[in-house]
This record gives structure tokens, C-alpha cells and sequence, in this order.
């Protein structure tokens, strides 16, 4: 009892305070986007994670003029240096590859196959769940069963499956992680559109005799978009792992590509002499994933404040 | 609840035929002509054409599945091409070397993930509450193969404590030298599941602990200790069930990986040997028996949820 007196009169105090300080000032009006983005620049990880994920793609996209050698260049004599070397600041791989320059280019590979496949992915899930969730009927019946289907497999083993017939590649890895997605939107999307078909402002704009697209592209869609940047931006470092764990498994990127699942395969045969050549490219994927999933946090964090906890 | 169980239960079979239809398919269409494979690239039309025939690769597509699931059925799930033997035994053999990992890492998974939660959902904002968050992004965002080549290089390659890969040692046996090649493996395979599991409990946790029922309790005077693990842990657990359920399913398909960073002799070192030699026969055992394994997991989960809240049986 006591304590509730003391905070209601601190609760009094600072009212007054604000009465004398600001005493004429209206709530400030933001938009939603601004209000987004107020709430994102206060929260310190999201911050870092953005700034990582843009260093990051900064230097994948200047790989040409920062990477020291040709990734590929292999220079026998230069086997499994160690960290600090004078021309090799990161070491070198087993072939006398510099480490540091095949991590830059790799960083290519990882973020491309990870946009790439939640685009494909987020595409044409949010297709299928926007046409199922609006029309039902029989045709979400169908659609829903053969997700169950896929759904019923662990996602690693259906891209496995997937790239076991397709044949090794990057195309068909990224392919099969992008296929694995697909049910996880048209989840998402699916359920958006259900509770937003009940909302008053849809009914009134099927009032007013709005056609199927119309609905669909003006109202629906963009309603349905903040859960789907969400899982989106979770996503992609989700896929950036799993397709890097095909290239580890011999099903995705081939070498001699620098690319980090590769990188890390190649040096797993090296732990005892070389340990740095496999930790250094899991780092990579490491730093790049918890980026992107603290960015995907802070962005439910700032869309959706209620989600907190 | 045995209607409820039956029901269930009856749910399964479409989507294990599903599942299989999905399996037959995908392989089905994997370039390269099953024929070609067996017989080697030396060998000629006729006898091509009569392997084909024997094999029934020339009847349509739909009749050759149904002909496949029948054998299946009756246990006959066809012969390794590069191996040479029948693929369901081999199959069932290397799927207990798998289990083992598999549940061994859900313990330990449940062991860790569990008090974890509590821990950081009783004391929140604590100290120990945002050690153990950033421990979850940490853990929720490594490569479990990466983190499974990390704790070979620190407690094979430097340390010296625990054996770097396999299932046995040349000349150890018994249970004992399985649980030393099972420790690191089970590990790098936990983690994933195992932060899952935290922040699942944390969240439920915080969720019940706020409920009229938990203030009633304490304000009866009862000990917190009781009203956290009589009265709020009892009702959080409930999702928990769940989480645990699909994890086991994630265990099934990170296993995969582990299994290659540990030669680790399961089904999927035996299902990625099998993709390099292009032994579908073999692949397609594997996967079916991966797949249909995780089905009947969650069909376990689904009943022992309903086991724990009444409510879900009635809706």
C-alpha cells in the first residue's frame, strides 16, 4: 500500500513537471512510418545489426577493389598460413588461397542466395495466400492440404530431397531453400487476410462494390505487409544458413567458388593444422544471420509494439 | 480421449501418403535413367529396354507409384544400387544410430532449455535474465555445423577429452564410449532446440505469472518457490509441449549436418553418400523414413498435448 502511495505521487510529481515545463504543447502527430522508424533508431542491437548487415554488403559489392587476391588463385607454396601473416591478414586455405579475399567474395554469394530466395519465396507464397485467403472454398481446401504435405517434412530434408533430383548446383540450391519457403508465407499471408476480411473498412469497400483485384491489391495486400517484413527479414538469415549448409553438404555452390558454406567444408579437413580456415567462414555466416535476426526483432519490436516481451 | 486419439490417428494416413506420393515424385523426376544407372554405361539397348520392362519404368506414372507404395508396404523398399543390398534393413540399422542422437539431443535440449526459461522469466530484466537472451539471438543464429566443427577444435583438437568424430572407438564398447562419441555431436544439435525451448518457456512464463490465479496464490502467503513451480510452471509448460514436439523434427533434419561434421554413422551420412553415388533407391528409403518418422513424432506430440490441456480434445 505503501509503495503504491509513493509511485502515484511520483506519478503526480511528473505530471506537474511536464504542466510547468510544456504547458501549451499538443501530442506530437507521426505517421505510422515515422513512428517505425522513431522506434527502431532508439533500440542500440537493431542499430548494430543494420550497420553489420550494410558493412557487409558494402564491401560484398566492392569485392573487385578491396580483395587482396584472385579467390580463386591458389598458390601452393602459401598452404594453411595462419592468422597475422604479413600478405595474408587472415590466413590461407589449403591450397594457399587467401582467406580474407575468398570471405569477401563469398559474402556475394551468401547475401544473393538469401534475398533471392525469400523474394522467390516471399512471391509466390503471398500469391497463393492472398488467392486462398480471399476466395476459401475448395481451392484453399487443396492448397492447404498440399502445404500440410510439405510442411510434414523437416525443411532440410525436403531441399535435400529437392536438390538430390535436381542434381547439385547454387541455382538449385537456392531453388530448393526458396521452394522450403514458400509454405511458411502463404501461412502467414492466408491468416492476415482471414481476420482482415472481417474488419468494418473491407466490408464497406465491398460495399461499395470494389472488384475482386481491387480488394485484393489496394486493401488486402497492404495490410497484410507488416507480418510479412517481419518474417521476411528473419528469413533471410535463416536462408543464408540453410543454403550455406547445402554448399557444406556437396548440393549447393561448387568449388572451387569462394563461397562460405564451401570454404567451411574445405577447412573441416584441415581442423588440427589449420583450425582459423573453418572457423573464420562459419563466422561469417554467424555475424551475418545474428545481423539479420536482430534487424528482424527490432523491426516486430517497432511495428508491433504489443509483441514485446 | 480415445476417440480423440483414434481420430488422430486416421488423420495420419493421408498425409503419410502424401508424404510419399511427395518422395516418389521428387525422385521420379530426378534426371538420369534408373536403368542406365544399374547397368552401367556399357550396356546396350535391349537389355536396357528389358531392365526398363522388368522394372516397370515404362508403365505410367501413377501406376508405377501405386506399384512402388505397395512394395513398400509389404517391406519391400527396394535395393541399394552402389551398396548392393536391400535398403529397408539398412535403412532401419542406421535409423537407430540416428535416434540415439536424436533423442539424446532432446534431452539434453530440455535439460538445458527449461530451467533456462524459468530462470530468466522469474528474474526479468535481471542480470542473468539478458545474459541469457543475448545467449538465445546467440544460439538461435549459429550454423549448428559450424557450431559442431567449433567444439571439435576445442574439446578434440586442443583439449584432447573427447573423441573428434564416429560412433566407437577401434577397440572401446559399451555404453560408456557410445555416450563419449555421443557428447559433442548432441551438443552442437541441442543448441538450436535447446534456445528455442528457453525463450518459448520464458514467454509462457512471463504470460502465466501475471494471471489472477498466480496473485491469489501469493497473496494467500504461499512460498514463491511453490507458486512458480506448483501453480505457474504446471499451465507454461503446456505450449512448451509443442515446441519441444517440432524441435525434435528440427533435431531430425539438423542431424543431417551433424552427422557429416561427426561421421556420425546415421541415416543422413547413409541418404548423402547415396545422393553422390545417385543411389535413389537408397535416397528415397531414406527420406521416407526420415520423413514419415517426423509425421509420427508429431502425431505423439498432438496426443500428449491433448493429454496435458483437456481443451484442446473437445474443439
Amino acid at each position: 500500500m505503501h509503495n503504491e502511495l509513493e509511485d502515484f505521487a511520483q506519478i503526480e510529481t511528473a505530471t506537474d513537471k511536464e504542466r510547468v515545463t510544456e504547458p501549451l504543447s499538443t501530442p506530437v502527430q507521426r505517421t505510422p512510418l515515422q513512428e517505425t522508424w522513431r522506434r527502431l533508431r532508439r533500440d542500440k542491437f537493431t542499430l548494430l545489426g543494420a550497420a553489420w548487415l550494410i558493412f557487409v554488403a558494402g564491401v560484398s559489392l566492392l569485392a573487385p577493389a578491396l580483395a587482396p587476391y584472385d579467390p580463386l588463385e591458389i598458390n601452393l607454396r602459401a598452404r594453411l598460413l595462419p592468422v597475422g601473416t604479413p600478405a595474408h591478414v587472415l590466413g590461407t586455405d589449403d591450397l594457399g588461397r587467401d582467406i580474407l579475399s575468398r570471405l569477401i567474395w563469398g559474402g556475394r554469394i551468401s547475401l544473393l542466395v538469401g534475398f533471392t530466395a525469400v523474394l522467390f519465396a516471399m512471391t509466390v507464397g503471398t500469391f497463393i495466400g492472398l488467392l486462398t485467403g480471399f476466395y476459401g472454398g475448395k481451392l484453399d481446401t487443396i492448397v492447404m492440404r498440399l502445404i500440410d504435405i510439405l510442411m510434414a517434412f523437416p525443411a532440410i530434408l525436403l531441399a535435400i530431397a529437392i536438390v538430390a533430383a535436381l542434381g547439385p548446383g547454387l541455382e538449385h540450391a537456392m531453388l530448393a531453400v526458396a521452394i522450403v519457403g514458400i509454405p511458411y508465407y502463404t501461412r502467414i499471408v492466408r491468416s492476415s487476410i482471414l481476420s482482415l476480411r472481417e474488419r468494418e473498412y473491407i466490408i464497406a469497400a465491398q460495399a461499395l462494390g470494389s472488384n475482386d483485384w481491387r480488394m485484393i491489391a489496394a486493401h488486402l495486400f497492404p495490410n497484410s505487409l507488416p507480418p510479412l517484413i517481419i518474417a521476411a527479414t528473419l528469413d533471410v538469415g535463416w536462408m543464408i544458413m540453410f543454403a550455406a549448409g547445402l554448399s557444406f553438404l556437396g548440393l549447393g555452390a561448387q568449388p572451387p567458388a569462394a563461397e562460405w558454406g564451401i570454404m567451411l567444408s574445405e577447412g573441416h579437413k584441415f581442423i588440427r593444422q589449420a583450425p582459423h580456415a573453418s572457423i573464420i567462414p562459419g563466422l561469417a555466416i554467424f555475424l551475418v544471420v545474428l545481423s539479420l535476426n536482430l534487424l528482424g526483432d527490432g523491426l516486430r519490436d517497432a511495428l508491433d509494439p504489443r509483441l514485446r516481451r | 480421449m480415445t476417440g480423440y486419439i483414434i481420430r488422430r490417428i486416421l488423420a495420419l494416413f493421408p498425409v503419410l501418403l502424401g508424404v510419399s506420393f511427395l518422395v516418389f515424385l521428387i525422385l521420379h523426376l530426378a534426371p538420369g535413367d534408373p536403368a542406365l544407372i544399374i547397368l552401367g554405361p556399357k550396356a546396350n539397348a535391349t537389355s536396357l529396354a528389358q531392365l526398363r520392362h522388368d522394372l516397370g519404368l515404362d508403365q505410367p506414372f501413377l501406376v508405377q507409384y501405386f506399384r512402388w507404395l505397395g512394395r513398400v508396404l509389404q517391406g519391400d523398399w527396394g535395393r541399394s544400387i552402389q551398396l548392393k543390398r536391400e535398403v529397408l534393413p539398412l535403412v532401419l540399422l542406421r535409423f537407430q544410430a540416428t535416434a540415439y542422437l536424436t533423442l539424446f539431443s532432446a534431452l539434453l535440449a530440455i535439460l538445458f532449455g527449461i530451467p533456462a526459461g524459468i530462470i530468466s522469466a522469474t528474474r526479468q530484466y535481471s542480470l542473468l535474465d539478458r545474459i541469457s537472451m543475448v545467449g538465445i539471438m546467440m544460439g538461435f543464429s549459429m550454423p549448428v555445423f559450424w557450431l559442431g566443427i567449433i567444439l571439435q577444435i576445442v574439446f578434440s583438437v586442443y583439449l584432447g577429452v573427447l573423441p573428434v568424430s564416429g560412433m566407437q572407438s577401434p577397440n572401446g564398447e559399451g555404453f560408456l564410449d557410445l555416450l563419449k562419441h555421443m557428447i559433442l555431436p548432441s551438443l552442437a544439435l541441442s543448441t538450436g532446440a535447446a534456445v528455442i525451448i528457453a525463450r518459448m518457456t520464458r514467454s509462457s512464463m512471463l504470460e502465466v505469472l501475471q494471471q489472477d490465479y498466480i496473485r491469489t496464490a501469493r497473496a494467500k502467503g504461499q512460498i514463491e518457490r511453490l507458486v512458480i513451480y506448483r501453480h505457474a510452471l504446471q499451465n507454461a509448460l503446456i505450449p512448451v509441449v509443442t515446441v519441444i514436439g517440432l524441435q525434435v523434427g528440427y533435431l531430425l533434419g539438423g542431424d543431417i549436418l551433424v552427422e557429416i561434421v561427426f561421421s556420425w554413422p546415421g541415416i543422413g551420412l547413409l541418404m548423402m553418400n547415396g545422393i553422390m553415388a545417385r543411389d535413389f533407391p537408397l535416397v528415397q528409403g531414406a527420406i521416407l523414413m526420415v520423413a514419415s518418422s517426423y509425421v509420427v513424432i508429431n502425431l505423439i506430440v498432438d496426443i500428449l498435448y491433448s493429454y496435458l490441456d483437456p481443451r484442446i480434445r473437445y474443439q
